[in-house]
């Protein structure tokens, strides 16, 4: 019994200060957070967030776009072959848009950051904890948190909500060419139907959840990162480490959210 | 006033003491190397000397200042006064030789752009590698990666320069040409030399001093010759290369007894 309580009590522990880690490193980096904007921060800071949202960013745009086509047709399709029996097939087009633009966007889109960037934020940062590039930036009198951190956080905070508007757009296309085919309905009135069914409160609730998803994977991929000990082993654990928490994080998170908007009449 | 003071200096890592109580003084334009096994504690107190860990007490005194209780700014200026040359080189792996070298100097000072580049030029001349100043560091040998690394810590001028093993891994030509290169500037630019290594031959051709560690504590501290003539049987161990008794013959013989007389081998 001792043991087993023994066991509780350390794992519990172990993810308090998991969770103090991530919390400490996010206020650490949002006080730097300055340094990497343009005009008033750092010129070098602000390169580096350019070429790290084209990292995160416009790389990602291929994935993020085609997983939306096909998302957009599996929830278009499923839900079609259901409605269709009650003769309701026009609620395919409130379920693709409202599903999307609150949900499947910013969750498919944080999906595929966490599996590109979130790995590499951990491989890169371990990699440089093992050649001791993070110690020299240290004696060189330079912050890692602010070398490192500061520009993947802002980049992320830029391009992950995009990348999600962007997902929505390509869901909900999708879901237009079905109707189209299955329905033979136009684009046109598709489009109509679209507007009437999403509001403004659902396109906030999806940004607002792409941001504390950017912030989520940023922090988890980096934190990861910075914890490798060891040799090229660790650094790539702590990438395997780097998708699974965030991802899983990114789930809680996106649970945490939709209740909030559920229960405050968001939804 | 002494360029680095260690006092009373204790560090341990999971209870285990690995710097016992140290005290050392470190004059202006003086090279100390600090020499000794492996697990001695010898690049646990470099990392104290360039305040990359916190002990569990006592203090380090670079040029007066206390690195574990001034103010980042004062940590800052303390860090600007000092370049190190890692073992494992640490150049940064996605920046050529020259943005490497040319990092803090951009970042650190507002000399215009083509001062930086007449810098580099002049550093990298300096340790013999101005015509590789475009390649990236994996694509330079052991003994240039480590050249570079020198260059690196030179690029702001230090007042204090730390080499961590720097013959590690190289052949007994190049790293005597390093041996050569840490003499030239030292008479060059008089700095205050640190060296750890466990290689005698670099120690006693670069030493004005010699600390000599064992298991935490400084068997010994003197000059090349009182370190050479000594008589305490580590340093004497030490230097003639003696093995220690780690397996004594009778436990051996009886271990072989033992597996001799088991069940399994006499099947």
């Amino acid at each position: 019994m001792a043991t087993f309580t023994e066991s509780v009590g350390k794992a519990t522990l172990k993810h308090l200060d998991y969770v103090g880690g991530l919390s400490m490193q996010l206020w650490a980096t949002l006080r730097v957070l300055g340094v990497a904007l343009p005009f008033t921060g750092n010129r070098y800071r602000w390169k580096a967030a350019i070429g790290q949202m084209l990292q995160i960013g416009v790389d990602a745009i291929p994935m993020v776009g085609l997983m939306a086509v096909c998302s957009g047709f599996i929830l278009a399709m499923q839900g079609g072959y259901e409605l269709r029996r009650v003769g309701a097939m026009q609620y395919v087009i409130d379920l693709v848009a409202i599903g999307f633009t609150r949900e499947l966007g910013p969750l498919l889109t944080a999906v595929a950051v966490s599996g590109r960037s979130g790995s590499a934020f951990s491989a890169e940062i371990g990699t440089m904890m093992v050649t001791e590039e993070v110690d020299a930036l240290r004696v060189m009198a330079f912050e890692p948190v602010e070398f490192v951190l500061a520009p993947k956080l802002l980049a992320a905070l830029i391009t992950v909500p995009c990348l999600s508007v962007l997902c929505n757009v390509c869901g909900i296309f999708a879901g237009g060419i079905f109707m189209f085919f299955s329905t033979h309905l136009s684009l046109g009135i598709y489009v109509h139907g679209v507007m009437t069914s999403i509001h403004l409160r659902d396109v906030i609730s999806g940004v607002i959840k792409s941001v504390a998803f950017a912030i989520i994977i940023v922090m988890v991929g980096c934190l990861e990162g910075f914890r490798v000990h060891g040799g090229p082993e660790a650094v790539g654990r702590s990438a395997t480490a780097g998708v699974v928490n965030s991802t899983f994080l990114v789930i809680v998170a996106d649970a945490v959210f939709t209740a909030i908007f559920y229960f405050t009449g968001g939804h | 006033m002494a360029m680095i003071s260690v006092r009373d200096l204790v560090v341990e890592y999971d209870g285990r003491r690995v710097l016992d109580g140290l005290n050392l003084d470190i004059e202006p334009g003086e090279t100390m190397v600090l020499l000794g096994g492996s697990g001695a504690g010898k690049s646990t107190l470099l990392r104290q000397i360039i305040g990359l860990d916190r002990p569990q007490s006592g203090s380090v005194l670079v040029k007066g200042i206390d690195i574990n209780r001034c103010s980042p700014a004062e940590l800052k200026q303390v860090r600007r006064a000092m370049g190190v040359a890692f073992q494992s080189a640490a150049l940064f792996n996605s920046l050529s030789i020259e943005d490497n070298i040319a990092l803090a100097l951009r970042e650190h000072t507002a000399l215009a752009p083509s001062i930086i580049d007449l810098s580099v030029w002049m550093k990298l001349a300096v340790v013999g590698l101005a015509d590789f100043e475009n390649l990236l560091p994996q694509e330079l040998s052991g003994g240039m990666k480590k050249r570079a690394a020198v260059a690196r810590a030179l690029a702001l001028d230090p007042e204090i320069l730390v080499f961590d093993e720097p013959s590690a891994g190289l052949d007994p030509i190049v790293a005597a040409e390093l041996d050569e290169l840490i003499l030239l500037l030292k008479q060059a630019f008089q700095m205050t030399v640190i060296v750890v290594t466990h290689e005698l031959p670099s120690a006693f051709r670069i030493a004005d001093r010699i600390a000599m560690l064992y298991k935490g504590s400084f068997l010994a501290v003197g000059t090349k010759e009182e370190i050479r003539t000594s008589q305490h049987p580590r340093i004497r161990q030490f230097l003639d290369r003696v093995p220690d008794n780690t397996a004594p013959e009778r436990a051996v013989e009886a271990y072989f007894e033992k597996y001799v007389q088991s069940p399994e081998v006499k099947r």
